[in-house]
Parts: structure tokens; C-alpha cells; sequence
């Protein structure tokens, strides 16, 4: 081998897949040419909840030249392969319909325009059922999570109780490439299905059940993809199994490539939820319980909601440690289109609750909040309200410092209508997935030394613009004391590369990235004295120190957490109501930066999606449906909105990550929303219970004060 | 129907009620141009129609008969990334990548202009171009740090 490569784990390298983005020529979905592919759509719903009575193509209309998919045209089970068997692939005549935008025939034609026209030609006609609204009014629960530590007190004798409730709303993940797949049959029953997706097995499954399809038979493949934030876990197996119906049918390939008003209108959203607490401290601010309950509101099928739902539920009591605690959470079925995984995952809708709940506690006792989480916060060997032991890698004291030192002096405001105020905010994430996620996964990738000299990752982990291929080559290249160039990755196919999990839950880096370092290490050794071609497989072992009871929820939750501390300045104009973060600093406990760029690229894009759940992101409902289901009426931040935000990267490492790192990709949207609000009532006096803090909200609260 | 596309001329025999993004990507092969929500809001349609930044899917190609249109295909200079570009690159600018067609070009023109440019400048000049990955920091520093 030639001399010693430079290592570059901790340097910022270029994204391997960089050049191809900065001219034109990475290819997502909808860039690839398919000769002879039909375009199709889909047909909803226009009701919150009912049935379908009827559905008549008008016969005037030359049919064709049009393929119509309906439920009787699913060969195998009409199910979206999830969690439960609950949601259709699409709803057949006479069935129920659920929420407003759900499929029902799915329509392909050789152009645009006769697919549009074919689509005007349809007449779906239903029995209306009033619509369950709110989860005040939900009945049907799809989950429940009960946490449990030591005994809530209820003799309060000499304690101060605080109470509060907390709400939070629906959230876009607004990847800024709409959802989309292109189903392509082929010889030997095989549908080969391109598509915009963070979880190629996943997409896999559902084809396999819908389709009744063999392993073989179904081939997934990933596209460059524009964005996912937990959009393009779940809800392209939907895109995926109706382009391959359609495909099937027409007997050509077939596009499905969803337009922005239709991704949101239909697609799935971050789970509105209620969150009420109860905390008893002593005069002294020591924290004595906590009484929590969550109500997250589902949609109308279960899709991932029992996880969110247990996300969120352990992550309820916040980075503090506290002797009795209760969790309460359940998870509600609404006629609304189903919620499902956005980054953060439950986490941040139970921390912004738990977060204010500092606030709200140090404002009655008259204590500063920062001293407050300082008595509160968790250390190295306290216990979680899990009963989890935190045996390493405990950043809380490492985070708060450094954003405190960090945060400059505040400047007043240079307008005479504004107020400026400053907010906080400790928080924690669990990297990887909850519990005994991980063992039952058994994440898998295969490594090869090829006959060439170069050697080739195979794995089904995703990149989505987070990093996964550039990350994943440094820890190879290291581990094998080879350049950057001497490692590619096979393409994320499922029929070439084994299934490594799905690329969510913070955990590529940290769980699959250990992997590939094992894998690359394992292939060094065996250079010494065997001759390439050679292949290896390595599959997640979960360590034996780690114990999770998911019946009764005790145990290590997550393998480890990352830790961040947030501070935000706002300017609120008291005359409009309006918010803008000005400055929004975050020390992040990552435990080591492989790629300090990246991370740091994480760490803002979620701030700044949190800076929009908190401020501006508001979704109106209309009769089960979204009101603003547009770009130009669902608004996200632009960089005029945006505040410059600093990170600061902290590395503490994790004895199991790769060089110690600890998954970051989610935990950025935990803190900035409890930080602002705080902000807002520095600046106002006034406390904000429900996000987000749009202009009507700042100013009613500010008017009945 | 005749128009420049990044320096080559070339021809369009379609209906020229077409949107221009359509006409690029279907008919001419530019699919690095994207279409983010085909309303004008997002940028990640952007190109240069002489010069300056248009949304691409609210122009019908008939307009730009005669014209000159600078595609993301067209900033490299014969495979030669542009300093731009490998700002991009370096600084972490790019991410997902499905805004950065869109948001180089906004850049581009930005960095056209005889003076330095501010960080508020480029925040005012990239506002029409939407990113949801990187929350901009690293853009407005990959764009400051190619300003004169």
C-alpha cells in the first residue's frame, strides 16, 4: 500500500456525492428518464370520514387510453405494511373512509394532460359521518405508555405545586423535493420501484405484502434524495406500492411523482399533542415529582405513532433527575390524515412541555432557571425516570457552560415598539432507537475488499443530504489507512445491499457507522493474509450491559444521549405580535464530530425547523383537511427569517460509537422551541402555553395580561 | 422557437404555453433545474434569463424566445467548478442538494454586483430560494466567502 493517507475522521472532507449536487447532475426521482413511462395520480377522498357509496367513470369518456386502479386490483393483502394492518393501500368501494385525502383509485395515461382529464371524469359519491376533529373527543386510542419511579407524592405539605398545560401543533417536514417513485416491471414478476425514500426495506415490505411479491421480486432503489426529516420513513411505501400497482396494470413503467399541494395536503405531519404536568419541588427547588400526561393526536391510522409516542413519553420528564415520576402518555385516533415520523420523533413536543415547566417552577420559587437546571439537570450516575443509570458520555454540565460563555451581551432594542428578550433551554436525545429496537433489527452491512484494490460498502442506510455516504467512507478509509477514493459505496438497491435498518432515530452514524468501522477493520486484518476479492457481513450486537423491560418500561431506554443546551434572543414587535429569533446559539454534547461541517450542518437545519415550529408553522384545519395547504400559505423560514446561528460542537465521547460519536440528527429540534418562548417572556411578561407563537397568539396573550 | 441555453443555441418546436421548467427538463435534458412546489415560492426552479434570477415554472417558454438562459449546468466552466460551487462544497452549503441548482444561481448573480457584499445582503438576496437542511448559515458563508 502506498504512504499513510492523511485520516479523515474529524476533518471536514468534501460530501462525496458534492459535485454532483453543485452542477446538475445528481439524479433524483423525478430527473430519471424511463422511455415509455406512463404519469400517474391519485384519486382522495373529499371527506373527513364516512363511506363510499359509489364510484362512476363517466362512459362518455374514451377510457382507453387510461389505466384505473382500484382496491380490487391489489394481488396481495390491501394493507400499507407498517406497524398494524389498520391503513389501506387504497379504500375499496363501499369501505370506509377515514380522513380527508385518502386514496381511492389510482390513475396512469401516457401524458399529463389525459391523466388530468381522466381525473375530472370521476365521481366518487359517500354517506358523510361526522368527523372526530380533536382528541378531546377521540375515543379510539392506538397506544398507551406508562412510565413509573418511585412514588408521585401527594402529601404536598410544606411544597410548592406547580400545574401547566402545554400544547403543541402539526408540523410540515417540508423536504423541499416533493414525494415521489417510479415503478418499473420487469422480466420474472420482478417491479423495480425508484423512489425519494430514507428507508429502502421498508418500501420493500410493503411491495411485498400489497403485491405479493418475492424478496427477489421486489427491488427498491433510492434516488438522490431532497430532503426527508422523518417524511420519507413511511409514507413512500405508499408512494411506491400505488406506482407499482399501476405499473402492474399498464404493464409499462409508470411515474408517480407528487406535486407540492398534493404532498401537503396529503402527506404525513408531526403529531399535534396536549401535555400537562404537575411538578412538587421544596421552597429550596429541590425537585421532590413530577406528574405528566401526553395526549398525542395520531391522525386517523396508527402509521408509527406507538413509537412516537414511547419517544416522547421517555423523554417527558426532561434532562433532570427526579425521585418519583410519572409518565402518562397515550396516543388518540382523530379523522385527520395520519401523523407520523418527523426528526425528533415525540421528543420535542414532550421536551418543550418539560423545558417550560423549569421556567414555570424557578418563576414561582424566584429563582433563576439556569440555577434551577443546575440543581435538577442529570449527571454522570444519576437515573432517568426509566430507571436508567447514566454510566458515560453526560454532557448537561458540559453544553450549559459553554452556551452561557458563549452567549453574548444582549443589545438593546434600536426600535422603540420592540422588546428583546433571552430564553434557555437544557435538553437530552436518545441516539438510535428506543430499548431493544437495535436487537430486534439486527442492522446488517456487508463490506468488500475488491479484486481492483478499492473496496465497496454495501448498505441499505440512506443518504439524505445528513451525510451517510461521506461519513461512512471516512470511517472506512481510517479503519483500512486508505484515501477517501479508495472507498465507494454500492448503490442503496435491496437487491444489492443487505437491509441495515431504516436511516432514522439519529442512529446511521452512530449504530451502522460502527459497522463499517468494524467491518473495514476486520477487512485489514484479513489483507495480511488473504488476497482480495473478499466480502464481510457484520450485523448490530446489542452489548449485555444494556437491559430494556419494554412490558413495564424500565431499563436503558436508549444505548446513550446527546445533550444540548440552547439559548435564543427574540425581538417581539409589541405592536404586530411579531417574533424574530435574532441570535440562537446551541452547545451540542455530539461525542465526537466525525465531520465537524456536517454536524454542525445538522445541528442548524434543525434549529432552524424548530425556529419555524416555534414561530411560524402553523397548519389551519378546514373540515378534517389542512386550510393552508400550499407553499405560499404554509410558510417555513427563509434566510431573511432566519437568525445566524452558532454551534458549538462538544466532544464527550461514547465508549460504542464510532470514535465516540453519538447521534445528533435529531436532537436540534428539541430545544430552540422552549428557548424562544422563554425568550418571548423575557421580552414580554407574558407566558406562551401553546406554539406556535404566531403574531394573533403574542398579541392576545400580551392584551389579557 | 429559438434561445440560448447556457451558451448553446438551441430550438423548441413544442407550444410555447409550456413552462419553461418543463421545456428544460423534459425536452432538453437540464434536469438539474427542480421543481419545489411549481408556485413561484420555493427557488429551487431557479435559472438566469439574461442575468437575471426567474422561477422557472411560472414562465411559459414563449417568453424567452431570443433570450439567454443559464441553467446549474451552466456555472462550471468546461467541467472547472466555479469558486461558488467549491464554496459549496467545502462549507457544507450544500446539503440534500435539491435547493442548490436554484441557490447557486441566486448566489451567482448576487456575486455579479461591483460591491462587497453583507451577510444581510445575501440573506436578502437568497430569501426567494428556500433550504430546509442547512438554515442557511453555511450558505451565506460559502456566498461571503467568494464576495470581491
Amino acid at each position: 500500500m502506498c504512504p499513510a493517507p492523511v485520516t479523515s475522521v474529524g476533518r471536514s472532507v468534501p460530501r462525496r456525492e458534492g459535485a454532483d449536487k453543485v452542477t446538475g447532475r445528481a439524479r433524483y426521482t423525478d430527473d430519471i428518464a424511463v422511455p415509455g413511462a406512463w404519469y400517474g395520480r391519485t384519486i382522495r377522498s373529499t371527506i373527513a370520514r364516512g363511506a363510499i357509496r359509489s364510484i362512476t367513470l363517466d362512459p362518455a369518456f374514451d377510457w382507453s387510453r387510461v389505466v384505473v386502479v382500484t382496491a380490487d386490483d391489489i394481488p396481495g393483502d390491501n394493507v400499507v405494511q407498517l406497524i398494524r394492518d389498520d391503513q389501506p393501500v387504497l379504500v375499496p368501494s363501499g369501505g370506509e373512509i377515514r380522513h380527508k385525502e385518502e386514496p381511492i383509485l389510482l390513475l396512469a395515461a401516457p401524458d399529463r394532460a389525459t391523466v388530468e382529464e381522466a381525473a375530472s371524469q370521476i365521481r366518487i359519491e359517500y354517506e358523510l359521518a361526522t368527523p372526530v376533529s380533536d382528541i378531546g373527543s377521540a375515543t379510539l386510542v392506538f397506544s398507551t405508555v406508562d412510565i413509573s419511579k418511585g412514588k408521585v407524592v401527594e402529601d404536598l405539605e410544606g411544597m410548592e405545586v406547580v400545574e401547566r398545560t402545554f400544547r403543541v401543533g402539526l408540523q410540515e417536514q417540508l423536504y423541499i423535493e416533493p414525494q415521489g417513485a417510479i415503478a418499473i416491471p420487469e422480466a420474472n414478476g420482478v417491479i423495480r420501484v425508484i423512489g425519494s425514500l430514507q428507508c429502502p426495506y421498508y418500501v420493500h415490505r410493503a411491495l411485498k405484502r400489497a403485491l405479493k411479491l418475492s424478496d427477489q421480486q421486489a427491488v427498491v432503489v433510492q434516488a438522490e434524495t431532497g430532503g426527508g426529516f422523518g417524511g420519507k420513513e413511511e409514507y413512500p411505501s405508499i408512494v411506491a406500492v400505488h406506482a407499482a400497482l399501476l405499473a402492474r396494470k399498464a404493464g409499462r413503467p409508470v411515474r408517480l411523482i407528487y406535486d407540492r399541494h398534493e404532498d401537503l395536503a396529503a402527506t404525513t405531519k408531526r403529531h399535534p399533542g396536549v401535555i400537562r404536568h404537575r411538578t412538587a419541588v421544596k421552597k429550596d427547588g429541590t425537585l421532590v415529582s413530577q406528574d405528566i400526561e401526553i395526549v398525542l393526536d395520531g391522525g386517523a391510522y396508527c402509521t408509527l405513532t406507538p413509537v412516537v409516542l414511547s419517544r416522547a413519553a421517555i423523554h417527558a420528564a426532561g434532562a433532570y433527575s427526579c425521585p418519583n415520576v410519572r409518565i402518562r402518555a397515550r396516543a388518540v385516533a382523530t379523522n385527520t390524515p395520519p401523523n407520523g415520523a418527523f426528526r425528533g420523533f415525540g421528543a420535542p413536543q414532550s421536551l418543550f412541555a418539560a423545558e417550560l415547566m423549569v421556567e414555570h417552577v424557578a418563576e414561582r420559587l424566584g429563582m433563576s432557571s439556569v440555577d434551577l437546571r443546575r440543581k435538577w439537570m442529570l449527571r454522570l450516575g444519576d437515573t432517568t425516570a426509566t430507571g436508567q443509570v447514566l454510566s458515560e458520555s453526560v454532557g448537561s454540565e458540559l453544553v450549559l457552560h459553554a452556551a452561557l460563555k458563549a452567549a453574548q451581551t444582549a443589545q438593546p432594542p434600536n426600535r422603540p415598539t420592540v422588546r428583546r428578550g433571552r430564553g434557555l433551554s437544557l435538553v437530552f436525545h436518545g441516539s438510535g432507537f428506543t430499548g431493544s429496537g437495535e436487537k430486534k433489527l439486527q442492522g446488517t452491512i456487508g463490506f468488500e475488499a475488491l479484486a481492483d484494490g478499492t473496496f465497496r460498502i454495501l448498505t441499505a442506510s440512506t443518504e439524505i443530504g445528513q451525510g451517510t455516504k461521506t461519513i461512512f467512507s471516512q470511517l472506512a478509509a481510517d479503519a483500512l489507512g486508505v484515501g477517501l477514493d479508495m472507498v465507494t459505496l454500492a448503490p442503496q438497491d435491496t437487491s444489492l445491499v443487505p437491509d441495515s435498518g431504516p436511516t432514522v432515530a439519529s442512529r446511521t452514524a452512530m449504530i451502522v457507522g460502527r459497522l463499517v468501522q468494524e467491518a473495514a477493520t476486520e477487512i485489514r486484518e484479513r489483507l495480511k493474509r488473504e488476497k482480495p476479492p473478499l466480502r464481510v457481513e457484520k450485523s448490530y450486537i446489542q452489548p449485555d450491559t444494556i437491559h430494556w423491560d419494554e412490558t413495564t418500561y424500565r431499563g436503558d431506554a436508549y444505548p446513550v444521549y446527546a445533550w444540548a443546551c440552547t439559548i435564543a434572543d427574540v425581538d417581539v414587535d409589541m405592536t404586530t405580535g411579531e417574533v424574530r429569533v435574532t441570535d440562537l446559539v446551541t452547545a451540542v454534547d455530539c461525542g465526537k464530530a466525525l465531520h465537524p461541517v456536517m454536524a454542525e450542518g445538522q445541528i442548524e437545519g434543525g434549529c432552524l425547523q424548530a425556529v419555524g415550529w416555534a414561530t411560524i408553522e402553523e397548519i389551519k384545519m378546514k373540515d378534517g383537511g389542512y386550510q393552508n395547504d400550499r407553499l405560499a400559505t404554509y410558510l417555513i423560514p427563509t434566510a431573511l427569517d432566519a437568525p445566524r446561528i452558532r454551534t458549538i460542537l462538544i466532544e464527550n465521547p461514547y465508549s460504542r460509537g464510532p470514535y465516540g460519536a453519538k447521534g445528533i440528527g435529531e436532537l436540534p429540534m428539541d430545544g430552540p422551541a422552549p428557548a424562544i418562548i422563554a425568550a418571548i417572556h423575557d421580552a414580554t411578561g407574558v407566558w406562551l402555553d401553546e406554539i406556535p407563537a404566531t403574531p394573533e397568539k403574542v398579541l392576545a396573550a400580551c392584551a389579557s395580561r | 422557437m429559438r434561445f440560448t441555453l447556457n451558451g448553446r443555441a438551441v430550438s423548441f418546436a413544442g407550444s410555447g404555453a409550456r413552462r419553461l421548467l418543463d421545456v428544460l427538463r423534459e425536452d432538453l435534458g437540464a434536469t438539474g433545474t427542480k421543481e419545489g412546489c411549481g408556485e413561484g415560492e420555493c427557488g429551487a426552479c431557479s435559472v438566469l434569463i439574461d442575468g437575471e434570477v426567474v422561477d422557472s415554472c411560472l414562465i411559459a417558454v414563449g417568453q424567452v424566445e431570443g433570450r439567454e438562459i443559464t441553467t446549474v449546468e451552466g456555472l462550471a466552466d468546461g467541467g472547472r467548478l466555479t469558486a461558488l460551487q467549491q464554496a459549496f462544497i467545502e462549507r457544507g452549503a450544500a446539503q440534500c442538494g435539491i435547493c442548490t441548482p436554484g441557490m447557486l444561481l441566486a448566489a451567482h448573480v448576487l456575486l455579479q454586483g461591483s460591491r462587497r457584499l453583507t451577510a444581510d445582503d445575501v440573506r436578502e438576496g437568497l430569501a426567494g430560494n428556500l433550504c430546509r437542511c442547512t438554515g442557511y448559515t453555511k450558505i451565506i458563508d460559502a456566498v461571503l466567502s467568494c464576495t470581491k
